[in-house]
């Protein structure tokens, strides 16, 4: 088993819609109401034109491996080999990750494969999202 | 900024590099700015503008007894102290100050007294980095590479020879940490780190420091030291999240870095004569090769593969053997900085002869901020 304990996010007010989505199984971006910009991180304003006009929206969910690294070494929480991925999201906005229900291999990790949300549940508060091959 | 009006007078590293369990990390920055003002004939008062990262400048005020009417804690990673040289030109130029320290000191390796760099759960990197196992530069830096490798079609060993070059420089530098010969099989067989990073890939970890001193052009005829004139600056953040950078084939930062520093010089790639580029990992110097211009995107693996910036090459790079085996803290700047100034001073270990511009381009985190500094060793 892996030694310590996974970091776990602490929302803040500006993040903590996105927080309580994962906890309900959604992944939540925004968009923006002037330029119809899709965002992420989480903010209350739109990072591509300033406006302040922005909402809240699903995610379909759907992604596909950007990149990645496979950490060889022990990291608190883990047990080596595990990936560290960067997910571009069907929406547009990229976010980090894991990659779930798959062997954290060269071979198994390809490059703009489909992938598809799960949330993994951490705490009674946290769960987190992840990814696995789409259709698994 | 105005060409060459501003020239480095004063430069030294720390007495020793690589473990220094007998010094704290003020100490690594006073050793090195004692032997800088050593260098040049100056003493603590003499000094009226100081610049700093790691350590803040009223730590380093007190400990050193300067009493500065300028003080730049600027503090954006290992190119903090490209900053520090751009603005201190700048200042030197309103004249807000006349003479400028600019100190580094990190026990990396010792960990004496160290700046403690706690992870905030509630940051927007702690919320949505953190909680999937990042652990450090090995596992954010390289993360953006597969994509590049994929999209350029740019093999493991190709990156592998970046390591391999840089060796064939350390190998002539008497201080450098490591100066055996590798080949890229020894590369590609070496400890794996984060896939596809080997541990002959990543920088090393040491103790040191490293300082410079400035101030104008005009006064710098009057110091013992061949003055070195800085003719272009430049600098640029992107962001701290590396799963956020806008393309992981190209950093940002680099870009507007390099072309403000290239524009403010006035002159073109073939000029230069010699290059640093902050090299954490190997990839930075085919990061740093092409968003500076020097090569197209994706051919800068060939170029290095050509041996274009190897020992007799066209374009010498990273002379002191680099981050990857040289030495490296932690903020490595310092050191590509203290390495053109030895080089346009005449004096570096692997001088490249007659060599008269020199490029010295920063990152600091993980492409979260970039600094590029253009010298001459001609005068105005
Ligand atoms: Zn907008």
């Amino acid at each position: 088993m892996a030694e310590g304990k996974r970091p776990l996010p602490k929302p803040t007010p500006e993040t903590q819609h996105f927080w309580e989505g994962a906890k309900a199984g959604q992944l939540k971006l925004q968009s923006c109401n002037e330029c119809s910009k899709t965002y992420f991180p989480p903010r209350p304003f739109c990072p591509g034109c300033g406006s302040r006009d922005v909402k809240v929206v699903n995610a379909s969910g759907k992604a596909k491996l950007h990149s990645y690294v496979i950490h060889a070494r022990p990291a608190p929480g883990f047990d080596p080999p595990y990936a560290i991925a960067v997910v571009e999201l069907a929406e547009g906005p990229r976010m980090m990750t894991n990659i779930v229900g798959c062997p954290q291999t060269p071979e198994a990790l390809q490059l703009d494969m489909d992938l598809e949300v799960t949330f993994v549940k951490q705490t009674d508060d946290i769960a987190l999202p992840m990814f696995k091959p789409a259709g698994t | 900024m105005k060409q060459k009006s501003v020239a480095v007078v004063g430069a030294a590293e720390t007495t020793e590099l690589g473990k220094i369990p007998g010094m704290s990390q003020i100490q690594l920055h006073a050793d090195a700015a004692l032997n800088a003002m050593k260098d040049c004939g100056l003493k603590p008062k003499d000094i009226d503008g100081i610049a700093t990262a790691g350590e803040t400048p009223q730590a380093l005020a007190q400990y050193l007894g300067i009493t500065p009417t300028y003080a730049d804690g600027t503090a954006v990673g290992g190119c903090s102290f490209m900053l520090h040289v751009r603005h201190a030109a700048a200042a030197i130029n309103e004249g807000l100050c006349k003479t400028v320290l600019i100190t580094h000191g990190e026990s990396g390796k010792s960990r004496v007294a160290p700046t403690p760099r706690p992870p905030y759960p509630d940051s927007l990197a702690g919320q949505f980095e953190a909680p999937y196992g990042v652990f450090g530069p090995p596992t954010m830096f390289t993360i953006p590479v597969m994509r590049y490798l994929k999209k350029y079609n740019i093999t493991q060993e190709q990156l592998a020879m970046v390591a391999v070059v840089q060796r064939e420089w350390a190998a002539k530098n008497p201080r450098a940490t490591f100066r055996d010969p590798i080949t890229v099989d020894d590369v590609l067989n070496s400890r794996m780190i984060a896939y596809p990073f080997r541990i002959l890939m990543c920088c090393l970890v040491t103790d040191g420091g490293g300082a410079l001193i400035l101030t104008s052009a005009e006064r710098a005829k009057d110091f013992p030291t061949k003055p070195v004139y800085i003719v272009g600056t430049g600098e640029s953040v992107e962001g701290p999240m590396i799963s956020q950078m806008e393309d992981f084939t190209s950093s940002k930062a680099f870009r507007v870095s390099g072309k403000k520093a290239f524009e403010e010089a006035g002159i073109a790639h073939k000029d230069v004569d010699h290059m640093m580029i902050y090299d954490a990992f190997a990839h930075l110097p085919l990061y740093g090769l092409e968003d500076l211009g020097f090569c197209k995107p994706g051919e800068a693996a060939a170029f290095i593969g050509e041996r274009h910036s190897a020992p007799g090459g066209k374009l010498p790079i990273n002379t002191n053997g680099g981050g990857l085996s040289y030495m490296h803290s932690g903020m490595y700047g310092m050191y590509a900085l203290q390495e053109s100034v030895r080089q346009m001073r005449g004096i570096a270990p692997a001088q490249i002869p007659g060599a008269k511009i020199s490029v010295c381009h920063g990152v600091g985190g993980m492409f979260a901020a970039s600094g590029t500094i253009i010298f001459s060793n001609e005068a105005p």
